[in-house]
């Protein structure tokens, strides 16, 4: 049983990505996550503000529920199965992120943007505000994040996906290449 | 019954992201840098297994548990809003180290100042609905 304590390889988390994602579609449903968003926000009451929020909000519970489930695994990854080490990431990274003001793992995350400490200042909410900002309109804009095209729609061979996904790669060179080291710095 | 059956999808949905440390920034990092293969093989298994499932559901008509035909929808094939979209989502993505996902599952991992990514992110989500009808599809 100790392995599940350890950090577990790529293949095995892609194998299970794959079987939830089946689970998903053999349930009548899709695997998606970034709806949920939309959800949340009609359930609000943002369909007196636009119409792209004015559907039956109710219909998407399932996946309302999916979160709810993944923050739970969240907590049980967190309280019952790590513990607690660095993440293993390779050299090159670390003198990179050293570069910009980032230091090398000692958990999960960075406390320069996960730490409550950092939230407070105005940077460290900004960064977090923003960044939330982009992932929510931008994967709305697109149609779809990470599960939804590059995962199911990828699995579907659907070209607009690859697109998609070209698009999050050229987002995430520009950020991690060009603004990252100036806001860090 | 069946709401517990999502719930429990969606926990191991959040365990297998949390302990392949999918939801860390240091591996969101390590990807768009090219340094290391571990996010490259997690989506890299999943798309050739997906693949692979999915043409067989296809070929075989396979039906889903309540016994309807699965169908999968085509993604409308219009190109502005998929490049576009996606280099906003990119941005965000490199930024906070979290898709929509592990924002949530980092929630539960404890890291409550993702709560301020999470507001950020519906805001955009609403700010898209809002704007919608002014920007290129």
């Amino acid at each position: 049983m100790e392995w599940i304590l350890q950090p577990w390889p790529w293949h095995i988390s892609g194998i299970l990505i794959v079987l939830i994602m089946l689970f998903l579609i053999f349930l009548g449903r899709s695997f998606g996550f970034s709806s949920n968003l939309r959800t949340i926000c009609s359930a609000c009451g943002a369909g007196k503000t636009a119409k792209f929020f004015d559907f039956n909000w109710k219909s998407q519970t399932w996946n309302l529920l999916f979160l709810v489930g993944s923050i739970i695994g969240g907590f049980i990854s967190f309280q019952f199965l790590s513990t607690g080490e660095a993440v293993q990431i390779s050299e090159a990274t670390i003198q990179d992120l050293q570069n910009i003001g980032i230091a090398a793992p000692e958990g999960l995350q960075p406390m320069e943007i996960y730490g409550t400490e950092s939230a407070f200042t105005l940077r460290g909410f900004l960064v977090l505000l923003i960044g939330g900002l982009l992932i929510g309109f931008g994967a709305r804009y697109a149609g779809g994040c990470t599960s939804g095209h590059a995962i199911s729609g990828l699995s579907n061979l659907q070209l607009p996906s690859l697109v998609a996904v070209i698009g999050f790669f050229i987002g995430g060179l520009v950020m991690t290449h060009l603004l990252l080291p100036i806001i860090f710095s | 019954m069946k709401a517990l059956v999502y719930i429990i999808a969606g926990t191991a949905f959040g365990i297998v992201m949390a302990k392949s440390e999918a939801i860390s920034w240091f591996r969101i990092q390590e990807m768009f840098r090219f340094q290391d293969f571990h996010m490259y093989g997690i989506i890299g298994t999943a798309v050739v297994l997906g693949v692979i499932s999915v043409a067989l559901i296809k070929k075989y008509k396979l039906r889903d548990f309540s016994g309807n035909p699965i169908v999968f929808s085509p993604k409308d094939k219009t190109w502005p809003r998929y490049i576009i979209g996606g280099t906003f989502f990119g941005l965000g993505w490199a930024l906070t180290g979290a898709c929509p996902g592990p924002l949530f599952v980092n929630l539960g991992y404890g890291f409550f100042a993702i709560s301020i990514a999470i507001l950020g992110a519906l805001l955009g989500t609403w700010l898209y609905g809002l704007l919608r009808d002014k920007l290129p599809h």
